[in-house]
């Protein structure tokens, strides 16, 4: 039988502010244990939150680029429960006035436009890290009180692979904004899933679990494949799926139970009486509309149409707010917006991909290189020697110009130099001639080759061609 | 000076003394701790004083003594043990903070030290604040020093009995539900309740957030609005706290008199069930004020009767979440024996808590559940809505009200132990000021025939201190210095 598969996500980003939800501390990462923090973010007896209006303020940034309604009025609930994680024993969320209802994400998956609507985005503070040790536990509350943006979508995703092009495009739209380092490594994103299946034809949806605490793309993606076989594997033999929440197993590849429905917790939410409400005048909110940058998918069009490069090459420089920002640099210096864009695409971004670099620490300037593209469009270095310039500018930065001098890169568009060089190449290899005279065409690609190593790469391709060519006619 | 005449200075003149150099901070606080010594036994009303570093104090008091010392340069106070002073313990007079020890001031605590005052002791409470007789304690009860067989009213028992056998000069209470005023009334001192948000609560550990305020209990009208006016005005870290800045009291108080002045007296607060004798002195003291000047007015608070059961379901709701932290992990008590962290938790809370505490969670806890939530915390919010807008309107109608603090004088020891009930009844003429954000003043206006002293209430509108602490100053010069505790057995 076929199955149709429900997905919807609940995704936690952290913010990129520099002090936490509600006290003073920082909120970097990689600090030692417990060396970031305060009695608010303790849960110490008096001590009390003070809202961190930055992570408002990037919040409701989200929300408009997300289309989301802002309401008015939003307000702080105490979620209640125990864990050593928590160092009030409450966490503080919002339950029933988040700051942002409704909006959706619209991308691109397996080659169609998708839409994925948003339940709503809510800002609360994140929880503490239990560690383990072989005789005793520990918990570090570095991370206690680092602000969390939660979005909540609809169930509008129909595969692992839809759900991970969700996460990409939210991914992106959230770089785009600034809001969020989203570093994967440091735990910026992560992801409760919610699935279910249900037979084809079936209107009402399958029974659905929920898997907790993902914190990879890739890890949605496998414990999505898994639990969806899973319950097929359920419904096939007879059985039911059982409403519950699981945890994912990364090392075994599997979900495991945590608890069911029945053990789900009462959270006992109710306002929180030590923070005022939070009331936005329209004006502030059209202000942070107002700055809200060029998303995305507009920004893919923008380049397409405005620099007339490919629509693939397009995404690829768009996914990086950085990357467009430099490949437009770049671009508006040169005549050469499509070979601009391949330097982007192909050097630049796998020498950074191999250094772990960002763009915004590369040295090659865009100025820098967009004359190397106009030094290869006007012949005066070949395109093998411009990545060797490339190759320099990436190490230590510098001048293409002078590299090019420095180094000897300059290309030899000089016939009667190049007239040496191929009569030279001919002299020494007198079989090659030979050959071609007997209809061997090959051969004389061969002493192109030849002629290219004897002038160490530099001479003019184009000119070398022609002379061979008369000169092998004339023989 | 001798002792005796330390312990029987204002706070003004205590701060003069000091500047003047008629006597040292020193020579102040060493009476204070002699006070202590002879007469905190009988009573108990500390439960932590470190003499050294009262001592301490005093000496960097005296080093920095000169007009830019502060106006309470050297004079010692006394603090509630549920606020946080950096160093010294934190109990709340509860078993599951054994050891701790606070890392920060509390705000209100930190700008009397900024003022220079020296925090001599830490005063006994019911746990957490949770109780009218300061008898919930770990450390035992604090008993009334008018009389040994009672209680000393609470939660701020410790603070009231302190002030009221002259062992501090004033002292630091909280009211959530009239912790100050009760305790005020029961020992014979003045104890004022601000408005919501007037003293920033960052420092003091909650009990139940939105009830809950710092107040002063003092000798005198005039020394607690120097302490309000110490104590308020806009905290950064506390962010109900409000902005406008607190009247400081004015010599001009008590000799302005109270012409045109419209006084309330609300019908429901002299309902039955009021002690006929706490009735005439209450009576007697509002015709004192109309002697003064004041224009008496019946107004209503019809809602009255529902503010019980709205306050301890939002009180109890708020405590549920706030005594969660109490847990082990991080400070204060820790149980033995855990196998995981629900054992761990289950374990330190049973030994940590004490009865009182244990109901009022498991109350506010049930009330927040779901299913229940609407029933019982969002109706206690509307109640309480009401009972504002009671305020408000009766506030169109009169500049402050008067009022009893407690149906009764203090009980006897033991009296209300077995009978929660009966004990949270006895709250009704407080919680309501709490629960409009109001603020309220406890006068001492009369004894009984058992020479209990009995509280007038005055109860001003939100940020109404002013006309609160107007009405108190011109009552109190009118009404003559109060007789002193002369404790005794029941």
């Amino acid at each position: 039988m076929k199955y149709l598969t429900t997905i919807g996500l609940e995704v936690h980003v952290q913010l990129r502010t520099r002090s936490k939800m509600f006290c003073a501390c920082g909120t970097g990462f990689g600090a030692p244990p417990n060396t970031q923090v305060c009695p608010v973010c303790l849960g110490y007896p008096g001590a009390m939150p003070v809202m961190n209006e930055e992570a408002i303020r990037l919040t409701v940034m989200t929300g408009l680029a997300l289309g989301c309604a802002i309401p008015a009025f939003s307000k702080f609930d105490r979620k209640s429960y125990f864990y050593p994680d928590m160092p009030k024993n409450y966490q503080i969320s919002q339950y029933d006035c988040p700051l942002c209802d409704g909006g959706a994400v619209e991308f691109e998956s397996g080659g169609q436009g998708r839409r994925v609507r948003m339940v709503r985005i809510h800002l609360e503070e994140d929880v503490a890290k239990n560690m383990h040790f072989p005789s005793f536990s520990g918990v570090d509350f570095n991370r206690a009180g680092v602000p969390l943006m939660e979005i909540v979508t609809q169930p509008d995703m129909g595969s692992p692979e839809e759900a991970m092009d969700f996460l990409l495009a939210l991914k992106q739209t959230l770089s785009y904004l600034g809001v969020s380092d989203c570093n994967l490594e440091e735990g910026n994103v992560r992801c409760d899933v919610n699935c279910s299946v249900r037979p084809d034809g079936q209107e009402e949806l399958g029974t659905k679990t929920e898997i907790k605490n993902l914190n990879t793309f890739k890890g949605v993606f496998h414990a999505l494949r898994h639990e969806l076989d899973r319950q097929v594997d359920v419904l096939e033999s007879g059985g039911r799926v059982t409403q519950e929440t699981r945890r994912w197993d990364a090392d075994q590849g599997v979900t495991y139970s945590m608890r069911s429905k029945e053990d789900a917790h009462d959270y006992r939410y109710f306002p929180e009486p030590d923070l005022m409400p939070v009331e936005l005048d329209a004006a502030t909110v059209g202000e942070w509309r107002a700055a809200i940058p060029e998303l995305p998918g507009a920004r893919r069009a923008r380049l397409t149409a405005e620099y007339g490069i490919p629509g693939y090459a397009a995404g690829v420089i768009a996914a990086d707010r950085a990357v467009a920002d430099y490949f437009e640099a770049a671009a508006r210096a040169s005549k050469n917006a499509k070979a601009v864009s391949n330097w982007v695409m192909t050097e630049m971004l796998r020498l950074l991909g191999e250094r772990g670099m960002t763009i915004g620490n590369a040295r090659v300037t865009p100025g820098a290189l967009a004359r190397l593209v106009s030094l290869v469009d006007s012949g005066v270095v070949s395109s093998t020697a411009a990545k060797d310039v490339f190759a320099a500018m990436f190490e230590s930065g510098g001048d293409p110009d002078a590299l090019v001098r420095e180094k000897g890169l300059a290309q030899v568009s000089d016939a009667s130099e190049i007239e040496a060089i191929v009569d030279r190449a001919m002299e020494e290899n007198p079989k090659s001639v030979a050959d071609f005279m007997q209809g061997k065409s090959a051969a004389a690609k061969f002493l192109v080759g030849q002629v290219m190593r004897l002038s160490r790469g530099k001479a003019n391709p184009k000119l070398v061609n022609e002379i061979l060519e008369r000169k092998l006619g004339a023989e | 000076m001798n002792r005796e005449a330390f312990q029987c200075l204002d706070l003004r003149s205590a701060a003069a003394g000091v500047v003047s150099g008629d006597f040292t901070s020193r020579e102040l606080v060493e009476a204070m701790l002699a006070g202590i010594i002879e007469r905190d036994p009988a009573i108990r009303a500390f439960v932590h004083v470190d003499a050294d570093d009262a001592l301490r104090q005093a000496d960097a008091a005296d080093a920095r003594r000169g007009p830019g010392g502060g106006r309470l340069n050297g004079v010692p106070v006394a603090v509630k043990d549920v606020l946080n002073v950096a160093g010294q313990p934190c109990g709340c007079a509860s078993r599951i903070l054994e050891g701790y020890r606070a890392p920060y001031d509390a705000t209100a605590v930190a700008r009397l030290r900024r003022e220079g005052a020296v925090v001599v002791g830490r005063t006994n409470m019911d746990e957490f604040a949770m109780g009218s007789t300061t008898e919930n304690s770990v450390h035992g009860p604090t008993l009334n020093p008018w009389n040994h067989g009672r209680v000393p009213g609470g939660s701020s028992g410790g603070s009231a009995a302190a002030v009221a056998s002259r062992e501090a000069l004033a002292a630091l209470g909280s009211d959530t539900g009239g912790s100050v005023r009760q305790p005020a009334s029961f020992c014979g001192c003045v104890g004022l309740k601000p408005s919501y948000g007037r003293i920033s609560r960052y420092g003091l550990t909650a009990y139940a957030s939105s009830l809950d305020q710092i107040g002063p209990l003092t000798t005198n009208v005039r020394d607690a609005a120097l302490l309000l006016n110490i104590m308020s005005g806009r905290d950064p870290l506390d962010s109900t706290s409000v902005p406008d800045p607190a009247p400081c009291a004015d010599d001009g108080w008590a000799a302005a008199g109270l012409k045109g002045m419209k006084l309330g007296l609300p019908r429901e607060y002299f309902g039955a069930g009021l002690d006929p004798e706490v009735a005439w002195a209450v009576r007697a003291a509002a015709d004192a004020c109309a002697a003064l000047g004041a224009e008496l007015v019946e107004v209503a608070l019809p809602h009255t009767e529902y503010a019980i059961a709205a306050y301890y379901i939002i009180a109890t709701a708020e405590a549920s979440a706030n005594l969660a932290r109490f847990d082990g992990v991080r400070y204060g008590r820790r149980a033995d024996g855990a196998s995981d962290p629900y054992d761990l938790y289950t374990r330190t809370r049973a030994e940590g808590f004490g009865a009182e505490v244990k109901r009022r969670i498991i109350l506010g806890t049930y009330v927040l559940s779901s299913g229940y939530y609407e029933a019982y915390y969002r109706s206690a919010q509307k109640v309480r809505t009401l009972i504002r807008r009671d305020f408000e309107r009766a506030f169109g109608q009169c500049d402050a009200m008067l009022a009893p603090v407690a149906p009764t004088a203090a009980y006897r020891l033991g009296e209300t132990t077995d009978d929660p009930l009966k004990m949270y009844l006895g709250d009704i003429l407080t919680v309501t000021a709490n629960l409009a954000g109001i603020c309220g003043l406890s006068v001492p206006c009369g004894l009984t025939d058992d020479g209990l002293p009995v509280g007038l209430q005055v109860l001003g509108p939100f940020l109404g201190e002013e006309r609160v602490l107007r009405v108190g100053a011109a009552y109190e010069t009118a009404r003559g210095p109060f007789p002193e505790p002369h404790g005794g057995a029941a």
